[in-house]
């Protein structure tokens, strides 16, 4: 168990996770809604200038929880409230507080009835999403992660499209029945060791089918949440009936909760049965790239098409988490930032663009570049990231989980290194595929595209929305190692913990 | 790695990146853009000139542009290799950009803008691949090179444009993803960097990687490249035909399959490593493979009418000389496949400059409609015939001295089958050149009555294509910059 640090002066999570709350609240009472809207955008704002501290202040060198805050909460049952970050969760803590206010932006004119209620959503996930990430207690940990399905379901379903109601209940029954195996999961490991924290339920001797019991209860929930193929088909419809803002969080943030449990819970609490189960976890993850990339390029509507390549993204993440080498964890990492910032800047796009032509589909959309040439320009470097152009954020993730899953296979078996890249090309080539074909169509079109004349091009506001993220995809690109440098130690530490190969 | 340090490199590959930002920036003001144009072109081939002394000094310059991660790195080079490749290429831009300037006027061609902001970033992709130090750099500026020539291709927006675009691209970057990057992943996972060997007999590839590991990557990295136009990876080219012709002329001739050729020797030499690839039994047999290429495209070119066709068809053939001299492994084939590639860049290139212009003057497309054209553009079919002979490799120009070097290397290393494909390639070269210009000198026009008001092209695009065709025949009566190079690879 590693040793936990708290020598801060303020409760630096405690402020990121209940000032949106809190503001939440004072939201819900003003009135008018240019004053709520300017009152999100503003504690939105200001949390995420306020969580740069946590990495100013992150000493990168220890895998041990910083920023803890421990204190007792239902003392009979042994909860606590206990919050802290690691190399793990810090930087999804950021990219969460970095991407609210460019929810907020979007939204701006978007979202035009119910505003306050709307925003009192936004900044009620805020503060869940953000206690999902540092969460150090397990029903701590499992009251934000419900805490988060509820406003993710309302926004679906109230300010959705057209189907937005079978949506949001596709959503909350899947999330849900992935919760409640989350749920056994956690009592019965408490009904063994004893305990809900977190840092003190790892590595804890169990007995393997122990282990496999846990492991699959807390896989699946989280196989939901990723989602990896076949736990799948709630996203398309998730993603395309919500508003932008919606699509953006379950993008950038929410999927990454899949991922971020499997590298929480399941590697270091049950690590004998994640060996036992990692080349159906690989299989799945090669699956899941192959399906997403062949399902995105038969896509005719952009969100479908986008959402559909989270798949074939998150299975790249997963199949470098089950790598179980450096390469592949950190790569798998920082795939899960690339995604957040690229898909989510997708998502975007497509939200400006139906803002304007009032449709998602391919053919109606076709050859908007030429009234558009700012939003195509930035449209095409977000393709390019999306398909791992290298200099961008995406290739170095990418290239770093391939090489994490072809040097587990050498060690593994050596005879599966053909099988992986036998599964991995094919993934590849149809990411380049389906964004390629996306670009052209938007960009190009063909000679008989539908006429465009006065789409206007994007304002001022809509650039600050976008650009963020386009700064990031390349400065991850170029300059990955502030990102990576606060990873080491704890991947180090989890590989310990695994003691993989 | 020892090496200067040298921030001019980072300069010669971001001027063009410069130029085609000052290109958008000026695009309402035409003459103001195609100034901005030739101030990059011009201030590229003078840092690029600037680096010849040291590098013919035997000195290998080097910047490191990004850390990415340890063993990863963006990070440029200029060895002679390099000096070849760039110095062509960036001498060619700035012709290219007179000529193109009176091609695009002379047919009001739309878009013009895009254009040249594109054919400027095509060359920023060319000049990075030319100085790129590894692998991750080289894979990086291919990649820029093929998407930023996807609008050029598509540029008449028509569906021939987009189907040739398309095919383009599918191309392209299947390749590039389906066998490049799985093979750059192997090297790295193999070797822990990217970093091109500073000694070619070596590589870098760890002596105990398996045989047929080893043969795997590179087959995947000689395929991989599709921008080399070895068959059966060729469809590409004669599809990107349908773009203006100073797009065929610069990109199509020298920038982009010059890449492809170029990149591929550079892994060749510098990932595998002679010795390896001997040890192997990889350099024959790549030969005869590309060989196929050489006779085959040969025999294709000869059925096609269209000039442009004609023209690629022969590209794709004398691209794959370039390799065959690699492949040989011996100094003379290196330096003749090396030589091949500046000197076929400044013959082809004449041709496809001949081809637009009698496009823009004549609105000929056709080989059998250019009977007795010759007599009314002797300057455009003077420099035809000039550069054919480069092509056919008769002496005194240029391709005669590269073909001389191919066949040393051939002798060399002991192969009458590669010595036959040179003898029957040259045939072939000669059978369809030969009679595009006989017949324009000496054909009689076919009824049409027109041939009195037929004139040359305008002096922007007459000049540029006599400069070419003159400096053809000076690399074969002077080949010593571009051959001590070569030769300096291997010595």
């Amino acid at each position: 168990m590693p040793p936990v640090i708290s020598s801060e002066t303020l409760p630096y999570l405690s402020l990121l996770i209940f000032v949106p709350l809190g503001a939440a609240v004072i939201a819900a009472l003003l009135p008018g809604e240019r004053a709520v809207r300017w009152w999100t955008l503003g504690v939105s704002l200001a949390v995420a200038v306020g969580s740069w501290p946590l990495y100013a202040r992150f000493d990168a060198g220890t895998a041990a929880f910083q920023f803890v805050e421990h204190a007792p909460w239902i003392p009979a049952l042994r909860i606590h409230y206990t919050v802290g970050v690691d190399g793990i969760s810090l930087l999804l803590v950021l990219l969460t507080t970095l991407v609210l206010p460019l929810c907020v932006l979007v939204s701006w004119r978007q979202i035009s009835g119910r505003v306050k209620e709307f925003m009192v959503c936004l900044l009620v996930m805020e503060g869940a999403m953000v206690g999902v990430f540092c969460a150090l207690d397990f029903i701590l940990f499992f009251v934000f992660w419900e805490a988060m399905l509820i406003p993710m379901a309302l926004l679906i379903g109230i300010w959705g499209g057209p189907r937005r109601v079978y949506a949001a209940l596709k959503f909350f029954i899947y999330t849900m029945a992935g919760s409640v195996l989350l749920l056994v999961a956690i009592l019965a490991l408490y009904l063994e060791l004893g305990s809900f924290h977190i840092p003190e339920l790892m590595g804890r001797e169990l007995s393997l089918s122990f282990q496999g019991w846990v492991f699959a209860a807390m896989a699946l929930s989280f196989a939901v949440k990723v989602p990896m193929f076949p736990f799948h088909t709630w996203l398309p419809a998730a993603h395309v009936e919500a508003p932008t803002a919606g699509s953006v969080l379950l993008a950038s943030v929410l999927l990454k909760m899949g991922t971020y449990g499997f590298l929480r819970f399941c590697l270091p609490i049950t690590p004998q049965a994640t060996m036992l189960f990692v080349p159906w976890m690989m299989a799945l993850s090669v699956v899941g790239m192959v399906y997403g990339g062949a399902a995105a390029l038969a896509q005719n509507d952009l969100k479908k098409l986008v959402a559909y390549s989270s798949v074939g993204h998150m299975g790249v993440a997963t199949l470098g988490i089950f790598a179980l080498n450096r390469e592949g964890l950190e790569g798998a990492l920082l795939v899960m930032i690339n995604h957040g910032v690229t898909t989510g800047a997708l998502f975007l796009a497509v939200g400006l663009l139906y803002e304007r032509v009032h449709t998602r589909e391919l053919a109606r959309v076709a050859g908007v570049g030429k009234q558009v040439p700012v939003f195509t320009g930035f449209l095409g470097v977000f393709a390019l990231s999306s398909l791992a152009f290298p200099g961008t954020n995406s290739f170095i993730g990418e290239v770093l989980v391939l090489s994490g899953a072809v040097g587990w296979a050498r060690v593994a078996v050596p005879g599966w290194v053909a099988w992986v890249l036998l599964g991995v090309v094919p993934g590849v080539v149809l990411a380049a595929a389906y964004n390629l074909r996306m670009l052209q169509r938007v960009a190009y079109g063909s000679p008989r595209n539908p006429d465009h004349a006065g789409l206007k091009d994007l304002e001022l506001r809509e650039m600050v929305t976008l650009a963020p993220l386009l700064i990031l995809v390349f400065w991850i690109g170029l300059n990955p190692q502030p990102f990576t440098r606060v990873m080491h130690a704890s991947v180090r530490h989890l590989l310990e913990q695994v003691g993989g190969p | 790695m020892d090496g200067v340090s040298e921030s001019r490199l980072a300069w010669a590959v971001l001027v063009p990146l410069i130029g085609a930002g000052a290109v958008m920036a000026t695009g309402r003001r035409p003459n103001v853009r195609e100034a901005c144009s030739l101030v990059a072109a011009v201030t590229l081939f003078v840092l690029t000139a600037s680096l010849i002394p040291a590098v013919q000094a035997g000195q290998t310059l080097r910047c490191t542009l990004f850390e990415l991660l340890p063993g990863l790195s963006i990070s440029l080079r200029a060895d002679a290799l390099s000096m070849i490749f760039a110095l062509t290429a960036a001498f060619l831009w700035v012709v290219t950009v007179f000529y193109s300037a009176g091609y695009m006027r002379g047919l009001a061609e739309p878009a013009q803008t895009r254009f040249n902001v594109c054919f400027a970033l095509a060359l920023f992709g060319a000049m990075g691949c030319a100085f790129s130090d590894n692998l991750l750099t080289l894979y990086l500026f291919y990649e820029i090179v093929s998407v930023t020539t996807y609008p050029l291709v598509a540029h008449h927006q028509d569906d021939e444009g987009y189907e040739g675009g398309r095919k383009y691209l599918v191309y392209l970057t299947t390749t590039a993803k389906a066998l490049l990057l799985p093979a750059l992943i192997g090297i790295y996972v193999l070797v822990g960097n990217l970093d091109f060997a500073d000694n070619l007999r070596t590589g870098i590839l760890p002596a105990d990687a398996g045989r047929w590991v080893v043969t795997a990557l590179y087959v995947a990295c000689l395929l991989g490249f599709a921008k080399h136009g070895v068959m059966p990876l060729h469809h590409w080219l004669p599809g990107a035909m349908v773009a203006p012709t100073p797009v065929s002329a610069l990109l199509h001739a020298v920038a982009v399959v010059k890449v492809g050729v170029f990149s591929t020797v550079r892994v060749m030499l510098h990932v595998f490593g002679i010795d390896s690839m001997q040890e192997l039994a990889l350099g024959l047999p790549t030969a005869y493979f590309v060989s196929f290429t050489i006779l085959v495209a040969s025999v294709i070119a000869l059925s096609q009418d269209n000039l442009k066709l004609r023209l690629a068809y022969s590209t794709v053939s004398q691209l794959s000389y370039i390799i065959l001299g690699v492949a040989l492994l011996t100094p003379e084939g290196i330096a003749g496949g090396l030589l091949h590639l500046a000197n076929h860049a400044f013959a082809k290139i004449t041709l496809f400059f001949c081809a637009g212009a009698i496009y823009v003057a004549a609105h000929k497309k056709n080989i059998s409609e250019m009977q007795g054209l010759g007599r009314a553009m002797p300057l455009t079919f003077g420099a035809f015939a000039l550069a054919s002979l480069s092509m056919i490799g008769a002496p005194p120009v240029g391709g005669f001295v590269s073909k001389w070097y191919l066949l040393l290397g051939a002798l060399d290393a002991g192969s009458m089958a590669v010595l036959f494909v040179l003898v029957a390639s040259t045939l072939l070269n000669a059978a369809y050149f030969v009679p595009v210009v006989y017949q324009a000198f000496f054909g009689k026009p076919a009824g049409d009555p027109e041939i009195g008001g037929w004139r040359e092209a305008s002096a922007a695009m007459v000049i540029p294509l006599t400069l070419t065709a003159l400096i053809s025949v000076g690399l074969g009566l002077y080949p010593n910059l571009f051959l001590n190079f070569a030769k300096s690879l291997l010595p």
